[in-house]
């Protein structure tokens, strides 16, 4: 099937602007992903911020200069340095000055300077069933699975263009019978005590992207809700070890009040029943070394951090001084919250590093070190720190990182699965 | 030997060493934007140089910036001068799509089943404007 452009969308791919450069580049992958038409979009997430080279600043600029703007609601997902000045970022010149340039960019086009990798968390939510253009692993897995509104993984370049002209290719996740799940990962032989644990989530979620790669399942055997968080936190995970862009949980997510409801058909094409050993295993894949006498660091807030995990956060270090840094990572509609009950200067004061607009593993901000040992309670953290940052990884729940860091040696609570 | 390919994304015809990789690969983490050195350490041609080849790629994986990196490599002049692949990955084709919406000379992109790849190991390779992939003997 080939793709057929009414003659509105003609005219704008005739055009020199902006527009016209937009359009171009929207049809042309269209017709790669052999989609028949493009289909209207109600807003974007733009993952395309981040810097990688010059040339993404130059096309934002070509951009700005031609006179385009957004067509519908635009957030911004991480950029390269942390623009409210809560951290320093080790980013040199020339390429800080170019980052910034695309930032600025960005902006002029008319995105919202959200800055955050949980746009959900930051009054980002589009309705369920409607189709969006969104960037960013975690986000897009988010959107699809949790909010129910339907998009595909929306990479650099594609996804500014969608936003220019509102709209996107038709094919994947934007067709209903492409979202319906195929195989059941079956948590019901874990205990309820795991399940019930803060680690549960993220060790499911590594586990979960790996066993289904980048089929559509639904997880059954959850008996209650396990808080948006614990969804955010599974998701990252999924959409890091796999090419997870959507996921059910049957009782739980929106299109799966249950089982029968949202399999393609009669019978699943496999059922994966998840053992306490399966669980192990993840669990122990996700760190990359084995635990010493000390760590370096902590690493927390990927995705990023929301006010309810910051009050967690606090909880557990109950005043006391850390040892080593705590890396809080968030978006400025947390931080705004933290600044408004002077919660920011407690934090920083025992010791936290927050980190405001990007993140750990996506630009320069810890100490270079040739053994450090990095801590975290992230599975994304977890699979992207070792390449990223060369940071050898202890996974651990957050009240263990926070021990951790208040003893600079690594403390591991047992929780069985 | 010579092939009739399908043009995925059209471009500047070009000549070099052929480049085949046997897996597929991540150009975002796997592939150094300024140099063009293939920087996984898990891929088994790591270490290889792709800028200036003729390169074939049985397949694609990883992160959604790929397309990012092969517009960064054009800009820096460390591109492929061909690629070949065998099935088209819209996310990574779309670095050419935009380069080419920037102006820039953009390296050909044709289709060739990954059966065929094989036979141009090693071999000088040419990809025509017309997509047509041939080896000198």
């Amino acid at each position: 099937m080939s793709l057929s452009l009414s003659p509105e969308e003609q005219a704008i791919a005739a055009g020199q602007d902006g527009a016209g450069m937009a359009m171009r580049i929207v049809a042309e992958s269209a017709r790669l992903l052999g989609a028949p038409r493009l289909i209207p979009i109600a807003s974007t997430h733009i993952d395309g911020a981040l810097y990688h080279g010059d040339s993404g600043t130059l096309f934002a600029e070509r951009l700005v200069e031609s006179g385009a703007k957004v067509a519908v609601r635009s957030t911004l997902n991480v950029g390269a340095l942390d623009l409210m000045g809560c951290s320093r970022i080790r980013l040199e010149e020339p390429q800080r000055g170019m980052a910034r340039r695309m930032m600025e960019a960005y902006r002029k086009l008319g995105c919202e300077q959200s800055w955050t990798c949980a746009p959900y968390q930051a009054g980002h939510r589009p309705a369920l069933g409607s189709d969006v253009a969104w960037g960013e692993s975690n986000a897009v897995v988010f959107c699809n699975s949790v909010l129910g509104a339907r998009t595909n993984r929306y990479g650099d370049f594609l996804d500014i263009a969608c936003a220019i002209i509102g709209r996107a290719p038709d094919y994947g996740l934007h067709r209903p019978d492409n979202r319906r799940a195929r195989l059941i990962f079956d948590v019901s032989g874990l205990s309820p005590s795991f399940l019930g644990s803060e680690i549960a989530w993220p060790v499911l979620g590594s586990l979960y992207g790996r066993e289904v790669g980048n089929a559509i399942g639904v997880v059954t055997g959850v008996a209650s809700h396990p808080g948006e968080d614990a969804l955010k936190a599974f998701g990252a995970a999924a959409a890091s070890s796999g090419a997870i862009g959507l996921f059910h949980i049957a009782g739980v997510t929106p299109e799966a009040p249950d089982v029968e409801t949202i399999l393609a058909g009669p019978e699943p094409e496999a059922v994966i029943r998840v053992t306490p050993q399966m669980v192990a295993k993840a669990r122990a894949g996700l760190s990359t070394t084995a635990a010493g006498k000390a760590i370096d660091a902590v690493a927390i807030g990927s995705p990023h951090l929301s006010h309810a995990e910051f009050d967690r956060l606090e909880r557990l270090i109950a005043g006391r001084r850390l040892a080593v840094p705590v890396y809080a990572c968030t978006g400025r509609h947390a931080l705004a919250l933290l600044e408004q009950d002077g919660r920011r200067k407690r934090l920083e004061a025992s010791g936290v590093v927050i980190v405001a607009d990007t993140c750990v593993v996506v630009t320069p901000i810890m100490p270079e070190l040739s053994n450090g040992v990095l801590m975290t309670n992230s599975g994304k953290f977890a699979h992207y720190a070792p390449g990223n940052t060369g940071y050898a990884v202890l996974y651990a729940s957050l009240a263990d990182c926070v021990e951790s860091a208040v003893l600079g040696k690594p403390v591991f609570t047992d929780i069985a699965a | 030997m010579s092939a009739a390919a399908e043009i995925l994304v059209p471009g500047k015809a070009g000549e070099g060493t052929a480049l085949v990789l046997t897996a597929p690969i991540s150009f975002w983490g796997g592939v150094d934007p300024k140099t063009g050195r293939i920087a996984d350490v898990r891929h088994p041609q790591h270490g290889e140089v792709i800028a200036g080849r003729v390169l074939f790629l049985p397949g694609t994986i990883g992160s959604s910036s790929a397309s990012a990196v092969l517009m960064e490599l054009v800009h820096n002049g460390r591109a492929p001068v061909a690629l070949v692949m065998h099935e088209p990955d819209a996310i990574l084709l779309l670095g050419l799509i935009v380069a080419r919406e920037m102006g820039w000379e953009t390296p050909i992109a044709a289709r060739l089943e990954r059966g065929a790849f094989d036979t141009y190991r090693g071999a000088v390779v040419t990809v025509a404007a017309d997509g047509a992939v041939s080896a000198a003997v």
